[in-house]
């Protein structure tokens, strides 16, 4: 009775306990199996994993059940780029689509130098907060960067470095999914095709005298750019200059003539001309 | 001792997380953002109200009239693991929802120590089912109050650019998790 209590009966409940929970279990799993769509995990593990959010969905598991359940586009993964689209297509059963690469680019040249600020910030430090201020900005330019880095810290791929007030985007590096422009609250960062190579680098809808005062590299909405373009790429939008990055044909011409030069012209212009 | 004050000595006297230290690896761990703070504590109230009620139910019909109480450890661990993954699994399938809100924390909580905690504080005070589940509710929303209010407090000190390299990220949530405990303390003799 004694070797009974002291070894038996334990080993015999542990084991009928372990036992009955396995059973219910198994029993469990085949009772309350939940049938899922084979092409989302082949869809999963096409995309990069990156779990960016720049689809719009919450990461890369939440794009592939919103591209089989809900009929998302096929092409909305920006870091996967052209050849994830065409894979997510095959599954799919559909026409890829054109899938244009984006970079984030930055439309402001106001850095320390150029723009000053008109009062001094000291809150917490972080873009959204110090736009809360009245005024809009510390900045004394109300459109320009406000140059707390909060792009820099919401970049998950460590493509923004922040120089002299203003945030510097690794081309290479940056993958186009568009968390940087979502965390801007001036609406200063922008998704344009990769190749976007001549752009606009301002931001302001004020008039000429106005942005003088306030920046000396801001865009004053004289229209030369508009004139002088040979492809009517450029138009002016309540004073601020405007590219058609469809029409472009990146001859820079509107950059060399520009008398605030505030239109960039970026490495890779060069490089193209050095090709030519 | 009436249930009232049960409960409120659970939720702030003897806060789990705060006074008794149990469960502290989530505490550190998905403290970082309040909504994810929040979802591991509404799915840490779930879980240790239905653990407690099992692991009552196996020591009182199961243990005790075998005898074998000391294995309390090892039956609550299996009771608490299995249901667990069968919640996990019903879930799923009966209230999808509720599995998208909560599902990913369930995992996490299986072998919490503040899960097995509670249960065999239950038992060692000799509460009956009552007690037991007033107990477990009270030391769940703790859990949920005390992971919360942290989950607020690291939210804020993420912006916080005053704080020394050396102790930015977990060193400073520990120090938070000391401060908190210190005011926490402040509720001693409330309650007896």
């Amino acid at each position: 009775m004694n070797f009974m209590h002291v070894m038996v009966s334990p080993l015999a409940l542990m084991g009928v306990m372990g036992g009955v929970f396995g059973i219910l279990l198994a029993i469990a799993s085949v009772a309350f199996r939940v049938h899922q769509d084979e092409r989302i995990g082949k869809i999963r593990a096409a995309l990069p994993g990156a779990n960016c959010g720049g689809c719009g969905y919450p990461g890369c598991d939440g794009y592939a059940s919103g591209v089989v359940n809900d009929g998302a586009p096929v092409n909305k993964c920006s870091v996967g780029g052209g050849n994830v689209a065409k894979i997510i297509a095959e599954v799919m059963g559909v026409d890829a689509g054109d899938s244009v690469p984006l970079r984030a680019f930055v439309r402001c040249k106001g850095d320390k130098d150029c723009s000053p600020r008109k009062l001094n910030y000291d809150g917490i430090d972080d873009c959204r907060s110090a736009a809360t201020i009245p005024g809009g900005s510390p900045q004394a330019c109300p459109f320009g960067c406000i140059g707390l880095g909060s792009c820099k810290k919401a970049c998950n791929f460590g493509a923004i470095t922040m120089q002299n007030g203003l945030p510097v985007i690794d081309i290479k590096k940056c993958t186009g999914c568009g968390a940087c422009v979502r965390t801007c609250p001036k609406a200063v960062l922008e998704l344009l095709p990769q190749l976007a190579d001549v752009i606009v680098a301002c931001n302001s809808h004020w008039r000429g005298p106005a942005v003088k005062s306030v920046c000396s590299a801001g865009c004053i909405g004289c229209g030369v750019c508009a004139k002088i373009c040979p492809v009517q790429a450029i138009t002016i939008d309540n004073n601020l200059a405007v590219i058609d990055q469809s029409k472009c044909i990146k001859c820079g011409k509107c950059a060399s003539k520009c008398p605030a030069k505030c239109i960039k012209t970026d490495q890779s212009i060069k490089k193209l001309k050095k090709s030519a | 001792m009436s249930l009232v004050l049960l409960f409120i000595s659970s939720i702030f006297v003897h806060n789990i997380l705060l006074s008794r230290f149990l469960g502290c690896c989530p505490f550190m761990g998905v403290s970082g953002k309040l909504d994810t703070a929040g979802g591991m504590g509404a799915a840490v109230v779930f879980v240790i109200m239905l653990a407690s009620l099992m692991t009552w139910l196996t020591y009182n019909y199961l243990l005790v009239p075998l005898h074998l109480e000391y294995l309390y450890t090892l039956s609550f661990i299996l009771v608490i693991a299995a249901l667990v993954q069968f919640v996990e699994l019903a879930l799923k399938k009966l209230n999808p929802t509720l599995y998208k809100s909560l599902g990913i924390f369930l995992p996490l909580i299986t072998t919490n120590c503040a899960v097995l905690g509670v249960a065999v504080l239950n038992m060692n005070e000799g509460y009956g089912l009552a007690e037991s589940l007033v107990n477990a509710l009270g030391s769940s929303l703790g859990f949920l109050l005390a992971i919360s209010l942290m989950a607020g407090i690291r939210e804020r000190i993420e912006t916080n650019e005053g704080i020394p390299q050396c102790l930015k990220g977990l060193p400073m949530a520990l120090i938070t998790a000391g401060l908190m405990s210190i005011a926490f303390m402040g509720f001693n003799g409330i309650i007896k």
